[in-house]
């Protein structure tokens, strides 16, 4: 809402001292919130005036353009009352028209300095200013600002008649302060603040209903209480808007139209109330208004056909439909440039109803904003009298005697308040006696009993409706900016969560190990899945889908962590980083079967069993870790080449994670998309799988621009989390000296270390301490399908040194089950 | 290896005869002083004490001698034998010395030659972002308090006195799920977790609720440097018996310092919001220029404050709705964007830095922020 201070001190007595900067400080910690202070003419300086151009010469210049040799009368402000000599490139304007000029020595917005100087073969003494230049709204001509011929004379000051020197507030206004996006509400806000004078402009004497006027019916008082119709007739439609009032208009953001319309948008600005006019001679009979018939069809003044809905209140005539009540007028009743005869409405909506029907029919409008959050309803006549009056006195246009009043405004419920509240709730000493003030202060009718008071809001004010409503007034009228600043002592709780303490643990480990997180989008769609290779029947495709979806390629919630990651991966890549290991952590959800989650009302707590049924509804939900390794995992250097990364990578990935929280994995091969078939290993806890870990299928590698060979780690967070031990047994090791012993095994290539290591580590009993693969070897005499791996034993005893005997027996009996189990062949 | 004593031919010497001992003694000492490197040194050891040097087959003989010549023969060979050891053992540790040094100097590398081999990880501003606040709180005895990103409708909007034909919905613009009568959302912001902690842990004068919930929000804004359909709010939410503005100020003022440095404190300004009444936003003073001269802070555009988030006593609606005994207590929340925090504590000029992915924005803030 824009207001310029001129119009806001009509209403209102402010100290003659008082800055505008005062003024918006004071109304933004009542609530106001100042979002910009315009000055129009603001950088201007210097000798800015009035001139009529006397003379103007074409001259077509070698570059094409052609200028204008003007003589410029500037009366005596130039101090010679010679007529001043100036070139101009502008063309809208000519010989005896009247222009703004600024003298040498002026300057322009921007610094734009002015000074006599010599262009095209002339002394140019100043400057013909257009709007830009002068940095005025652009009335779409792009040139020259022409001042009408009945305007200032020439040598007159310019800054006038511009309207330059006029502030303009623009305010942020809150939903639940409508009354403020008016200048009525605005001023009433300013004599709070600095208990000043008031006057109200929706207060004034209204003539009396009668018969005599336009003819109208509310069939549904729930949604129009009141309607008031008034005409005039004779009304000149040539008639130019005022320049005081098209000035206002434009510096409240507002476009003057015409006489007629810029009349009921004034009114609408001034007093809050939306007024329709109609074009009276395209009545057809009496004015009613109903809830539309579902599908029935109008035209706005917008030109747009509409479809209505049987919720959709509508004015209609023996012609049907002519107007959205509320919310936008019809094409067929609208004022035109023909109009003579007005006819007026000025009538409360039911607020609920407009947010509705704006909504439906996607239309936001001055008057549906105001009719949506809530005007004051018993202001309907004085608004339509003003407009009469300056239809009257602006167009001359004759009152009707006629005045239409249907209905009776609604009542403001009384509320009742403990007069200490606004105290317990603010934390501030408000004694009664103020909290009283306050309210009545702000328009609320106040009878006290006791400790208790009832206030009775003013009409302009359907956002007061409970207790602490009225605190917030009280509150906001002694001040924000008052209230203590006090920490609350109560606070006992227990720390951070495991699982919130361990996801940290995650994240630190695996920055620990050169990871790097990122946070991605979770939206996907079926290319997601093509570029994953996802085959048709995958779970990971049952997403729950968006009704709204930013982008129609990704219109559902993710069911997996990669895809965000992968692009992220390829975008590193892309800006020219040799290698990335990225990590990212993703909430990822799959649709609930449950069905619709229910709607409660709000007068109460739903029962448990109704809160089990709400929660069941929402979709599952589970954290989903994941890793890519894509180019260089150690770089190229003096100490030799680079080292792609590979599935092994991701695999120490997982390795060093569970082994960081002290979850025993077992790995297996798997495959599972969008990993290579061959180098995918499932990883598993127990029961449990966890995920899946190795490298990407050289499509998907292609699909995300990606080197081949990279890869990527899928966790399930939340499940490697709950198997994480809460508290981790102390371990218990000997100081005996160590026994070693490497053995060679020459096994079928199809045989897995696992398998062998474990039949290794049965074998060789209690003595041994840890064994661990340090080769593996394949060569032409092993044979084809053999390779031999070699494993490095250690043995040790908790409480003697181990005898040379005792070793040997050990590593041959882990040998012994190695060859029984895995057909492992010891190499001499 | 060639030195000046390989030729060593020890001439033969009487024990017996003291000029001839001194000079064996004084030939070994001098050979001992010229050993320029410990190989020299080992040559001199061998041909000055070694069996067969001078000293040695001298002191051999003295077992020959007539018995009345024995004593001061041994004494003379002896003490001649004594001074060359000694002299070979402290020339034996100087030149060990040198040589040791030696080594060092010649193992010395290029300490500029780079080491990024393995390059460095790094944790994303936002999650470090989001656990410095809970920090903050946790300090303070407040609890971290979690929900699910697609949420229901009525715990994101009605219950937080959002109704259905609520204006501020259409604020909030809302990614449906698929079908929308299912009446599922994307959470648009995280006082459904506010909702939730009052009804599944209710209040008792024993059990007060403190909570901050810090969480991923979203809004179907169009993604831009300073809007994204994707950020971070964090939530706060103090429900106990006499809670009032004052205590929300207090929490606001002491989560401003520990965030942005001592003396930073807040400012309320009457507000609107349908989950708290009265409402305030929240302004912070400008940690860079404190709010004196603010003309050219780039931080705060000359304003002396920044716009932080919104705050209030929780609307007794709300209370009601989520089964918390109205009358008996009240409570404070406040909420404020995380990612927008982070930009001005930072100075990020573009939001979608936070989103690309890219490593050189992550690895600049380590692990912790």
């Amino acid at each position: 809402m824009k207001a310029p201070v001129s119009w806001i001190k009509e209403y209102v007595d402010l100290p003659a001292d008082l800055t505008t900067e005062a003024l918006t400080d004071r109304l933004t910690a009542l609530g106001l919130k100042l979002e910009a202070i315009e000055a129009a003419g603001a950088g201007i300086q210097g000798p800015l005036v009035i001139g009529r151009v006397l003379t103007q010469e074409k001259e077509p210049q070698k570059n094409g353009k052609v200028i204008n040799w003007c003589t410029v009368d500037v009366g005596d402000a130039n101090g010679t009352g010679e007529p001043q000599g100036i070139v101009c490139g502008a063309h809208n304007f000519g010989p005896g028209d009247k222009v703004v000029v600024i003298l040498p020595g002026g300057v322009l917005p921007g610094n734009f300095q002015i000074a006599a100087r010599k262009t095209y073969g002339h002394v140019s003494a100043g400057m013909i200013c257009s709007a830009a230049e002068l940095g005025l709204p652009d009335d779409g001509a792009h040139g020259i600002v022409v001042v009408p011929t009945d305007g200032p004379e020439p040598g007159t000051d310019a800054r006038e008649f511009l309207g330059f020197g006029e502030e303009v507030i623009e305010f942020e206004i809150n939903p639940d302060r409508a009354y403020a996006l008016s200048l009525r509400g605005i001023a009433r806000e300013a004599a709070l603040g600095f208990e000043a004078p008031y006057r109200d402009p929706a207060l004034r004497e209204t003539p009396a209903a009668n018969d005599d006027g336009y003819p109208v019916v509310i069939d549904d008082a729930i949604g129009c209480p009141v309607f008031v119709a008034r005409s005039v007739s004779g009304f000149d439609p040539a008639t130019p808007t005022p320049e005081w009032m098209a000035r206002r208009l434009e510096q409240a953001g507002m476009r003057p139209i015409s006489l007629a319309v810029d009349v009921t948008n004034y009114v609408m600005l001034e007093t809050g109330r939306p007024i329709h006019g109609y074009d009276r001679d395209t009545l057809r009979g009496p004015l009613r208004v109903r809830r539309a018939a579902e599908g029935e069809r109008m035209t706005t003044l917008d030109g747009t056909e509409r479809t209505l809905s049987a919720l959709d209140l509508v004015v209609t005539d023996d012609s049907g439909v002519i107007g959205l009540g509320g919310v936008m007028g019809g094409a067929t009743t609208e004022m035109s440039a023909t109009t003579t005869n007005v006819l007026i409405e000025a009538a409360h909506w039911d607020a609920v109803s407009m947010f509705r029907t704006g909504k439906r029919h996607k239309i936001s409008s001055e008057a549906g904003k105001r009719n949506e959050r809530g005007v004051d309803p018993t202001i309907c006549e004085a608004a339509a009298d003003r407009v009469v009056e300056l239809l009257v006195e602006l167009g001359g246009a004759t009152a009707e005697p006629g005045v239409t009043v249907v209905g009776v405004p609604p009542q403001p419920e009384p509320i009742e308040i403990g007069t200490d509240l606004p105290a317990r709730i603010s934390g501030m000493p408000i004694p009664a006696e103020t909290t009283i003030a306050h309210l009545e202060a702000v328009g609320c009718a106040v009878t006290v009993a006791g400790d208790r008071a009832t206030a009775t809001p003013p009409p302009w004010r359907p956002d007061i409706t409970q207790p602490y409503d009225l605190v917030e007034e009280v509150v906001r009228i002694v001040g924000y900016d008052q209230v203590p600043s006090v920490l609350p002592r109560r606070a006992t709780g227990r720390g951070l969560t495991r699982s919130q303490r361990l996801r940290r643990r995650v994240g630190r480990t695996l920055a620990g190990a050169g990871l790097v997180e990122v946070i991605s989008f979770p939206f996907v769609g079926e290319s997601t899945w093509e570029a994953l290779g996802l085959p048709a029947d995958d779970p990971r495709r049952n997403t729950v889908g968006l009704a709204n979806p930013l982008s129609a390629e990704a219109p559902a919630y993710t069911t997996t962590v990669l895809p965000g990651l992968l692009e992220a991966a390829g975008r590193n890549l892309g800006r020219g980083a040799p290698g990335v290991a990225l990590f990212e952590t993703q909430t990822v959800a799959t649709p609930s079967e449950a069905g619709a989650a229910p709607i409660y009302g709000v007068d109460r707590r739903p029962t448990d069993a109704e809160l089990e049924a709400l929660l069941a509804a929402i979709p599952k939900q589970w954290t989903e870790l994941g890793v890519v390794l894509a180019g260089e995992h150690e770089r190229a250097g003096w100490w030799g080449p680079a080292r792609p990364a590979g599935w092994q990578d991701a695999l120490a990935v997982v390795d060093r994670l569970t082994t960081e929280l002290g979850v025993e994995i077992t790995v297996e091969s798997a495959a599972v998309m969008p990993w290579h078939p061959g180098r995918c290993a499932k990883v598993t806890a127990g029961e449990t799988v966890l995920g899946f870990a190795g490298e990407l299928h050289p499509n998907v590698c292609r699909n995300y621009g990606l080197p081949e060979r990279s890869a990527a780690v899928v966790l399930d967070l939340d499940a490697l989390i709950g198997l994480t031990p809460a508290v981790t047994p102390g371990p218990t090791f000997s100081t005996m000296p160590l026994a070693k012993e490497d053995v060679a095994l020459v096994v079928d290539q199809a045989v897995t270390v696992a398998s062998v290591e474990a039949a290794l580590r049965e074998g060789a009993g209690e003595l041994l301490e840890s064994i661990r693969l340090f080769d593996v070897y394949v060569s032409e005499q092993l044979g084809k399908d053999k390779k031999s791996l070699a494993f490095a034993l250690r043995f040790r005893a908790p409480d003697r040194t181990l005898t040379a005997e005792e070793t040997a027996a050990a590593r041959d009996a882990a040998v012994a089950r190695a060859a029984e189990r895995t057909g492992a062949v010891q190499r001499a | 290896m060639s030195g000046p004593n390989t030729d060593y031919d020890p001439v033969e010497v009487t024990p017996l005869k003291a000029e001839e001992v001194d000079a064996a003694r004084d030939a070994a000492l001098a050979a001992i002083a010229a050993a320029q490197d410990l190989e020299e040194l080992k040559q001199v050891r061998i041909d000055h004490v070694g069996d067969r040097s001078a000293l040695a087959l001298a002191n051999r003989e003295i077992g020959a001698l007539p018995p009345a010549a024995r004593k001061e023969a041994g004494q003379r060979i002896g003490q001649a034998r004594a001074a060359v050891n000694k002299a070979l053992a402290e020339r034996q540790a100087v030149l060990e010395a040198e040589h040791e040094a030696r080594i060092l100097v010649e193992e010395a590398v290029d300490v500029t030659l780079p080491t990024d081999r393995c390059p460095t990880g790094g944790r994303h501003p936002l999650t470090t972002g989001a656990e410095l606040i809970a920090d903050i709180f946790v300090a303070m005895g407040w609890e971290v308090a979690e929900g699910p990103v697609i949420e229901a409708e009525w715990l994101n909007f009605d219950a937080l006195n959002l109704g259905p034909d609520h204006p501020a919905r259409t604020m909030q613009d809302t990614f449906w799920t698929e079908p929308a009568e299912n009446h599922l959302v994307l959470r648009t912001h995280t006082s459904p977790v506010q909702a939730r902690t009052m009804l599944t842990r209710g209040v008792t004068e024993d059990a007060p609720i403190y909570v901050v919930c810090p969480g991923r929000v979203f809004r179907t804004d169009e993604y831009d440097a300073t809007h994204s359909p994707m950020f971070h709010q964090v939530e706060g939410l103090a429900i106990d018996e006499g809670i009032t503005m004052a205590h929300l100020k207090g929490t606001l003022d002491h989560f401003a310092s520990q965030m942005f440095g001592e003396g930073i404190t807040t400012r309320f300004r009457p507000s609107y919001f349908p989950f708290t009444e009265p409402s305030a936003e929240v302004d912070l003073v400008c940690f860079v220029c404190r709010g004196i001269d603010s003309e050219d802070c780039r931080t705060c555009r000359g304003e002396g404050w920044i716009e932080w988030g919104g705050c209030g006593i929780v609307n007794p609606r709300v209370l009601r709705a989520c089964g918390v005994d109205a009358d008996r207590f009240s409570g404070f929340a406040f909420g404020m964007g995380i990612d927008r925090t982070l930009m001005f504590r930072h100075g990020l000029e573009d939001l979608r830095t936070l989103f690309e992915g890219d490593v050189r924005f992550t690895t600049a803030f380590g692990s912790e922020i």
